[in-house]
């Protein structure tokens, strides 16, 4: 069954994109015969939710390396389909266009750092995972740098890289449908956490990998429609990743002449919200996070041989590059459309003659977009809002949440609800296949590194299997459990601090696991401990605890890019008089609102040599090569036989070397 | 376990030549990711199809190079393998 099904992929997918297009076109049909809004989105979330959970269901398995690995027989171009999608996340999908419309080329970090780290992953990390033959990747930590204690510190690092990022996704769809579809968040949180398990829990890798594949068509197609249709609309030509170039020169030409935008900061010139050092810190973390993330990394373990996973990988960036290279066409169209028929228009007029575009209402009245510091819910409370401030709508008066971007287009466009619908469903589909791989990255974490290799290596295939799911399903109710409880605000930020954690204490035990022979294990573990502790303390200490890093751990206050301190030496003394004037008082409640006050200014602006902390790797993955090497060069070097290994490493012929029931392949 | 039937001179050889083909990539890699993105500003002064090309090479170019450089290497190693009779049995 399963060789037919392999064999007759092309078709199989063929038939359900025909199916996904007939159903858009069906609900467009539907919405034009006055079915409401509503119905349309619900239809378009269930339905879809429906085929991922069908093709879960189907993908049910009752085998260990079906449900690891997919029985790696997972065809590259296949593979790389269902990596893009396990890559791209609600934050890509959703997140990535509205950066590039605030920080314009600045933006452009997040771009090239979440592709290019693809050229490390093919180059350095996941052939030769493959040709191990591992499950997970703490299996490859186990086996190279001798048992226990490298498999426990991979998990743990591995639990604290995903963990906040899979509330993240639960945080997306929840967002997504409260604004698209009206669906209430708390609902849509466990809405999108069945939808997590129905793919997953049966079937494992082999459910995720195609329910995966099936997700990126729906989120390629969901993301390409508004802006293939916007570019007609405006250049009369449909391919906006070429045509974005002439709406780019309308906004430089704008912005050089119109008083209106003031303040603006160029959309093209490099090095304006970020200075070069934090440009480029950002872009080394998020590619060399990128090639230690595990639930990315695990997906290379399915392919049929070495050879495919390397094509593989470049299938993924191939399938990634596609929405990557469209974000910043979404960025510069709805720039131009703010910049020529928003600001710029007279307050006088705002009342009356209605001269601003709908959607400047419908995403004001959710919180979305605010004009003069009034939500913009109606031509009214805007005029109201405005009158007496300012004479024209300027862009210091004007702010647009990041997430709009790419969920007004399709109203910006002036396109039929059912393009929305297909956006939200699109939303959907990012957030839930990246879910899909964090979860089963961690319950396998848990399943196979802790259960089946720690605690009973006697058990059972079928005990492994629902020890497996039991976990998959505590790991996700206790991440959906969280998530209800925490503010999103809270959670979201936390998204990108889990790549430069992932760089700093994977990435260098990964490489020179491979690269050089004499790396051992202590030299391996406390790499991995003092760079994953390194980034970690650097993180913690600069969000939650400034004044500490001011006073003890040598953290002055970053400069912003102008090399102008974003805290003047003046209003930080202020604020430390405040503090002193209320102890002297010796009024508790002065002096906790004195300190919150000092604390709150503190918050991400104090670092190292001005580092944002979302950059931390930039310290913890030197620190983590430079502990390795050293420590590995004091302690003894590995022996004869895992040095053996490792040259069996880096050839793709002789099979697997993973001992597949037992544990690591050799003794130490 | 798997045995091994490789002698100590075809590994040597084999990952000589890997690794040089992996040093090259990086180096590849390292000026698409950063060296070019230094000159930005200066690049930004060419505008091609309204594109000023310091952007366009941070949002399109540098992307477009990551692809063809992954399928470049994975056919040239691939080459290599082969080579030194070290390939997957297809």
């Amino acid at each position: 069954m399963q060789g037919d099904f392999t064999s007759n992929l092309g078709r199989v997918y063929t038939f359900y994109t025909g199916g996904f297009a007939s159903f858009v076109i069906l609900l467009a049909i539907l919405e034009q015969m006055g079915v409401p809004d509503q119905y349309i989105g619900y239809l378009f979330v269930f339905f879809t939710i429906a085929v991922y959970a069908g093709i879960g269901i189907m993908s049910r398995t009752a085998q260990v390396s079906e449900y690891y690995v997919a029985g790696r027989k997972v065809p590259a171009f296949y593979n790389g389909m269902a990596t893009a999608a396990d890559w791209m996340s609600a934050a890509s999908f959703i997140g990535m266009a509205g950066t590039l419309y605030l920080q314009g080329y600045d933006g452009l970090a997040f771009i090239l750092g979440w592709t290019g780290g693809y050229v490390l992953v093919a180059t350095l990390i996941a052939p030769y995972l493959r040709k191990f033959g591992a499950y997970t990747v703490p299996d490859f930590l186990a086996s190279r740098y001798g048992g226990k204690t490298a498999r426990i510190v991979g998990v743990i690092i591995l639990f604290n890289v995903s963990f906040f990022y899979l509330m993240a996704q639960l945080v997306g769809t929840g967002q997504i449908s409260a604004r698209l579809l009206g669906i209430p968040y708390e609902t849509a949180v466990y809405i999108g956490l069945i939808g997590i398990l129905v793919c997953s829990m049966m079937g494992g890798m082999r459910a995720v990998t195609w329910t995966q594949v099936a997700q990126y068509i729906v989120l390629i197609v969901a993301y390409l429609i508004p802006v293939v249709i916007m570019s007609a609309q405006s250049t009369g030509i449909p391919i906006p990743q070429i045509m974005y170039g002439q709406a780019l020169q309308e906004i430089t030409a704008l912005e050089q002449s119109q008083e209106y935008l003031k303040g603006a900061v160029s959309h093209v010139t490099p090095f304006l919200n970020r200075d070069p050092l934090n440009f480029f810190a950002l872009v080394f973390c998020l590619m060399v996070g990128t090639a230690a993330l595990p639930h990315v990394l695990m997906r290379f373990f399915t392919t049929p041989s070495v050879r495919e996973a390397r094509v593989s990988v470049g299938w993924t960036l191939l399938f990634i590059f596609i929405l990557y290279f469209t974000a910043p066409a979404y960025a510069a169209f709805a720039k131009l459309e703010v910049y020529s028929h928003v600001l710029g228009q007279s307050v006088a007029t705002l009342e009356a003659a209605q001269q601003l575009p709908g959607w400047i209402y419908s995403y004001g009245k959710l919180g979305l977009v605010t004009i003069c510091g009034a939500t913009s819910a109606t031509p009214e409370a805007l005029f109201a809002a405005c009158q007496g401030k300012v004479e024209v709508l300027n862009f210091a008066n004007f702010r647009i949440a990041p997430d709009a971007v790419v969920m007004a287009t399709p109203e910006i466009a002036g396109l039929p609800y059912v393009i929305a619908g297909l956006v939200a469903a699109g939303g959907f589909a990012a957030a839930l296949s990246t879910a899909d791989g964090l979860l089963l990255a961690m319950a396998n974490g848990l399943s196979h590194d802790i259960y089946y290799r720690i605690i009973d290596p006697k058990a059972s295939t079928k005990q492994r299997l629902i020890v497996a799911r039991v976990l998959l399903v505590l790991t996700a109710i206790l991440a959906a459990w969280v998530t209800v409880n925490l503010d999103p605000g809270t959670i979201l930020p936390l998204v990108a601090w889990a790549f430069s954690l992932a760089a700093s204490g994977l990435f260098a035990a990964l490489v020179l696991g491979v690269l050089w022979k004499r790396c051992n294990t202590p030299g391996a573990i406390a790499g991995m401990i003092v760079g994953f502790g390194l980034c970690m303390t650097y993180l913690l200490v600069s969000r939650y605890f400034p004044e500490f890093g001011l006073d003890s751990m040598g953290m002055t206050v970053n400069l912003n890019a102008a090399g102008k301190p974003v805290i003047t030496p003046e209003a930080l003394q202020q604020l430390r008089d405040a503090v002193a004037a209320a102890v002297a008082s010796g009024d508790a409640a002065a002096i906790a609102k004195a300190e919150l006050a000092l604390h709150n200014r503190l918050i991400n602006n104090v670092g190292w040599f001005s580092v944002a902390n979302l950059s931390c790797g930039l310290f913890g993955i030197p620190a983590s090569f430079v502990v390795m090497i050293v420590v590995s060069l004091l302690t003894k070097a590995p022996s004869q036989e895992m040095q053996d290994f490792i040259d069996q490493l880096r050839v793709p012929g002789g099979g697997e070397m993973m001992d597949k029931e037992g544990g690591a392949a050799i003794a130490h | 376990m798997t045995t091994s039937s490789l002698s100590p001179e075809t590994a040597a050889a084999h990952w000589a030549k890997s690794r040089s083909l992996m040093i090259t990539s990086l180096v590849i890699w390292f000026v698409f990711s950063f060296g070019i993105h230094f000159f930005a500003k200066a690049l930004n002064g060419i505008v091609i199809f309204g594109f000023p090309m310091g952007f366009y090479m941070a949002a399109q170019g540098s992307l477009i190079v990551f692809v063809w450089l992954i399928f470049w290497y994975a056919k040239r190693q691939n080459q290599i393998d082969e080579e030194f009779g070290v390939a997957e049995d297809k």
